[in-house]
């Protein structure tokens, strides 16, 4: 393999005469050059490097990819490696293929510790180098670490975090019609009773999502899950020492059913119940805004949903409420969050990884995410230089000594059940579907 | 820069094809001899066989064999995988799902297709009106699910709030109130089977107004001296003599309408009971992760297309002779 | 010749009649209507396409188009996916051209033991979905190392096409008179003479029609750029309009100036060439 196959040859004549161009353009900009190095202090331990790229594939897109590409910005003009970043709307299925067919990108972000825990049984991940682990260490908590370790080894590190218990309601509605934020899931069915009493369809639901429709069934059935059995049982649950199908997880559906098939709560200015299934998730809060519903559960990510010049604030037109636990002595919340594993090891790729991984690029990225929507668990990020309202709560959440964090549940099941069965089953549930007939589906497609 | 860089790359791959078929004809100019036709059609035919054996033959061959091994190809399961489809609704419902696209789409399609060139044949805006209806096939699956996703968009029926999808609109003009037309299970693969008929027919359309036109004309005027018209011209004489068209434009589109998995995964992502064999295909290999039962679901694709190509090939033979 | 057509026009002329033309404006308009609306909807101010029906369309903008024109995927704009585009589907036509011209040549005109089945047999390759070769492709290109360059993507196109450009190109071979190259062998040409000197001429509607087929499955197609022209300087405009719409939910505005802006090129090659496409076409599918 070592000759050079004549394209590579007359590709890469062709870049030198393009470089040689380039350069000849940039020569009277050349004072840049000089500031080039300036601010590079904190970058200087992960070296410098001469024409070297790294891969990064994911599943974001526009207009979200753009903060992340200016994150990293710095890093590149500091150590000289060339980011490649490459978001897909079709990443879940393509990252596969890719994976499988051998050309595996350098890094790829995930959402989901199922699939990381899944190739690395495969054989395809790279363990993390030890600065990665350092730094994963260093800054994330012990369950975060566990998301990315895989019998007793670090794969990866986590990127960004999201708060998923959120109901997105309007405060100034709220005000003028005397509503409180409710404390307890009792409360909560009390405020959609009476908003259902005056007339009004209290509740926006929407689950579609293209060939993923049906996830947001999957968060509504854990954040209840978690509420009535407790964090114990959800973890059984979502490991399958518990079955699928048990009394614990029956109760959580129904409990999900109440509101979500209930038809004097759903589906205010979008249709009937089945018009959850119709609806993309995109669009299902923004009848709120018309006044169409009042209550919208969805996680801190629907921030960047908001059409621009509507103002997310305690007080303003939007905000959003921790979904309620069943009383006031617990406080589970459910979250996600976004993973970068290697499937390279080479010296860049390590570089990058590690800068991933640590508290300056938590706080590049949030200072390349002005308009808001993304935090992380990553204990070094300065929760004080968050913009958004909604960020600030959900760090705030997410850091409350109280809260007893748990992650999808749907993402860490293997990928028959988590990103097949349960939004397939999920989507049947809701236009028509038993409960029994539903979880029992759902425990069928379990690999054995 | 870059585009220059990319032209150079075209150029290049468009000189190394170049190269390889320069290359052959001047062999063959060389070949003589008593056994030079023989070596001549096997020269002319390598690219093709190497290709094909490489590039479709094994990975074939292969997915049969991984048909018989688990989800993550590692332990031999017999049948199991084979069993496991007919035994499982879901699974049953994508091959129904399937029959009814790979039934209805070619002879929908067809059949409009006829009766089309048929009026059209009649009509005095014949150009203008084939340009219309062929028009579809220049349009990608993808770009043709947006547009008639668009047809069957649903809003609530809500005061205040009108409709804008056609369909919709045109229930709500006629008194009925808007229906979610995607969700509904059977009706909704049907809807879906509308979007390849309307790319289809204009196809079959256009090959079949074209072999109505190679008709020889003395046969028409024959059929008219003796009295024959109208229905009875175009089942006695058009239609006899446009058979063998007619066959190829069903299979064709039989053909791929079975690989067709755009639609499907551009309009409802296969849920609500309208995934279909290739698209469950993708689902299983690279979503759940179960790489047998995605072999096997190909394999049954295949089994699936068989007839339509055996049937074909049977046409073509006798035709051929 | 002449007399023929102008008999065979005064025939058809007595078939003509005023109900048949009408009906057949009525399923043209029918036909265009889905994609009217879209096209109208493209040109909509975003506010009122989730608002009205593209029917009481009033006011009108280039807002859409301009914003996908202007749109970056991954950092990158459209009009380098457009140039992919381009470098992708040139060599995806011409190669299985030529492949097949010279195959359906020897399929068609060269007699030899086992040619029948040949035929048979490449013929009934279509029955393979392109879907469960994409891992072993992937795996063969990444190990020649042309992973990252366009000849994945070149060569699949390529191989795919085989079966019906063959299929097609052999039938219409078929269908030209016998005597023709009879005559020129008689003359002591050789097949290479034959093929270049006698068919070359006489096969161009059959290769326009195939090469307008061709061209529009590879620039219309999303499967194989995905898996094989997967990277941001690679992907064609399918991959880049398919990422467009991103996280915006339901974004008609958007997804409808995209679909018209991806469709442009294919609709203007389609109709300006429609009449080789028929022409071919038909040769290729009857005469078998």
């Amino acid at each position: 393999m070592r000759r050079t196959p004549p394209i590579r040859v007359l590709s890469r004549a062709l870049s030198i005469a393009a470089a040689t161009l380039l350069l000849a353009a940039c020569a009277d900009t050349a004072g840049d050059t000089a500031q080039g190095t300036a601010g590079c202090e904190a970058y200087q331990q992960y070296g410098t490097f001469k024409d070297k790229k790294v891969s990064l594939y994911s599943g974001i897109v526009a207009p979200e990819d753009e903060p992340h590409i200016n994150s990293y910005k710095n890093f590149e003009r500091c150590t000289g490696i060339q980011v490649e970043f490459q978001g897909e709307k079709e990443f879940d299925t393509q990252v596969q293929v890719r994976i499988k067919g051998g050309n595996p990108p350098d890094l790829a972000i995930f959402a989901q510790p199922g699939l990381v825990k899944q190739l690395v049984e495969t054989g395809k991940a790279v363990q993390a180098p030890d600065t990665v682990v350092a730094n994963v260490k260093k800054f994330w908590s012990e369950s975060w670490q566990g998301y990315v370790t895989v019998n007793g080894k670090v794969y990866g590190a986590p990127l960004g975090a999201n708060v998923k218990s959120f109901v997105w309601y309007s405060p100034k509605e709220f005000k003028a019609k005397g509503y409180t934020v409710p404390k307890t899931l009792d409360e909560l069915k009390t405020l959609s009773e009476k908003i259902a009493a005056g007339g009004q369809k209290p509740w926006c639901v929407g689950i579609g999502s293209g060939d993923a429709t049906g996830w947001p069934v999957t968060d509504w059935m854990e954040d209840m899950m978690l509420r009535l059995s407790g964090p114990k049982a959800y973890d059984d649950w979502v490991n399958h020492t518990i079955p699928f199908n048990g009394p614990e997880a029956t109760g959580a559906l129904d409990a999900v059913g109440e509101y979500l098939k209930n038809p004097a709560f759903v589906n205010g200015g979008l249709g009937d119940v089945k018009s959850v299934a119709s609806t993309q998730f995109q669009d299902a809060g923004l009848p709120i805004l018309q006044g169409q519903c009042s209550l919208h559960r969805q996680g801190s990510f629907y921030a960047q949903n908001w059409p621009k010049g509507v103002n997310v604030s305690p007080d303003g037109d939007i905000y959003a409420f921790y979904f309620p636990s069943k009383d006031d002595t617990s406080k589970p919340v459910l979250g996600g969050g976004e993973f970068v594993v290697a499937f390279s090891d080479r010296p860049e790729v390590k570089a990058f990884q590690t800068f991933l991984a640590s508290d300056t690029w938590a706080n590049e990225k949030v200072a390349s995410t002005p308009g808001g929507g993304w935090i992380s668990a990553n204990t070094g990020m300065d929760a004080s230089k968050l913009t958004n309202p909604i960020d600030k709560l959900s760090a705030q959440i997410l850091q409350d000594p109280k809260s007893v964090f748990r992650y999808d549940g749907s993402d860490q099941m293997p990928g028959a059940v988590g990103t097949n069965a349960f939004w397939k089953q999920g989507t049947n549930w809701v236009t028509g579907q038993s409960t029994k007939a539903t979880l029992d589906a759902i425990e069928a497609a379990w690999p054995k | 820069m870059e585009i220059a860089a990319k032209l150079g790359q075209l150029a290049l791959g468009l000189g190394a094809f170049a190269l390889v078929v320069t290359v052959i004809l001047l062999l063959a100019g060389r070949f003589n001899g008593p056994k030079a036709d023989r070596r001549l059609a096997w020269l002319f035919l390598a690219p093709t066989v190497l290709g094909l054996a490489v590039a479709v033959v094994y990975p074939a061959l292969r997915t049969v064999y991984e048909s018989l091994f688990d989800a993550h190809g590692a332990q031999f399961v017999g049948l199991d995988n084979y069993v496991s489809i007919f035994s499982s609704a879901e699974q049953l419902h994508v091959l129904r799902n399937t029959a009814i696209w790979v039934l209805l789409s070619p002879l929908a399609a067809t059949a409009i297709g006829l009766v089309y060139a048929v009026l059209v044949d009649r009509s005095r805006f014949e150009s203008f009106a084939k340009a219309l209806v062929f028009l579809p096939m220049a349009i990608s699956f993808v770009g043709a699910s947006i547009i008639w996703k668009f047809v069957y968009e649903y809003r609530p029926d809500l005061p205040g709030v009108s409709q804008i999808g056609l369909l919709n609109q045109i229930l709500v003009t006629l008194g009925g109130t808007p229906q979610q037309w995607l969700i509904n299970a059977p009706l909704n693969t049907l809807l879906l089977v509308v979007v390849m008929i309307w790319i289809q027919a204009g196809f079959a359309m256009t090959v079949l107004s074209a072999a109505i036109k190679e008709i020889p004309v003395e046969i028409i005027e024959s059929a008219q001296l003796d009295g024959v018209t109208g229905i009875g011209l175009f089942r006695n004489i058009t239609l006899p003599s446009i058979r063998p068209t007619i066959v190829v434009v069903l299979t064709t589109i039989a053909i791929w309408t079975l690989k067709v998995f755009d639609i499907v995964r551009t309009m409802t992502g296969g849920q609500f009971d309208t995934s279909v064999v290739a698209n469950e295909f993708y689902t299983q290999s690279f979503r759940s992760d179960n790489q047998g039962l995605g072999s096997t679901l190909a394999v049954l694709l295949f089994v699936l297309v068989l007839p339509v190509i055996l049937y074909n090939i049977r046409q073509l033979r006798r035709w051929g002779a | 010749m002449q007399a023929i057509s102008e008999r065979s026009a005064t025939a058809r002329k007595r078939l003509s009649s005023p109900i048949a033309s009408l009906a057949t404006v009525v399923i043209a308009v029918l036909w265009s209507l889905p994609t009217a609306g879209l096209l109208v909807t493209s040109f909509r101010p975003q506010a009122d396409i989730q608002r009205t029906g593209w029917w009481t369309a009033t006011s009108f903008t280039l807002d859409n188009y301009r914003q996908v024109l202007e749109s970056q995927t991954s950092g990158r704009s459209l009009s380098q996916a457009f140039v992919n585009s381009v470098v992708i589907t040139l060599p995806s036509v011409l190669a299985p051209l030529a492949i097949a011209l010279i195959a359906a040549y020897a399929l068609a005109w060269i007699d030899f033991k086992g040619r029948d089945l040949l035929f048979v047999l490449i013929f009934a390759l279509q029955i393979v979905p392109i879907q469960v070769t994409l891992i072993p492709l992937l795996n063969l290109y990444v190990d020649a190392g042309l992973a990252g360059t366009y000849w994945p993507v070149w060569i699949s196109h390529t191989v795919y096409s085989l079966p019906l450009a063959i299929f097609l190109l052999h039938n219409f071979m078929r269908g030209l008179p016998k005597e023709l190259v009879e005559a020129a062998r008689v003359d002591g040409a050789g097949h290479v003479q034959i093929f270049l000197r006698v068919l070359a001429p006489l096969l161009v509607p059959a290769v326009a029609a195939f090469g307008i087929f061709q061209f529009l499955w590879v620039w219309n197609d999303l499967l194989v750029a995905l898996t094989f022209a997967n990277t941001p300087g690679t992907n064609p405009m399918t991959v880049a309009l398919a990422n467009l719409a991103g996280s915006r939910g339901s974004a008609w505005y958007l997804l409808s100036a995209a679909a018209f802006v991806s469709m442009l090129l294919p609709l203007i090659v389609f109709l300006s060439m429609q009449r080789f496409f028929v022409r071919g076409l038909l040769a290729g599918s009857v005469k078998g």
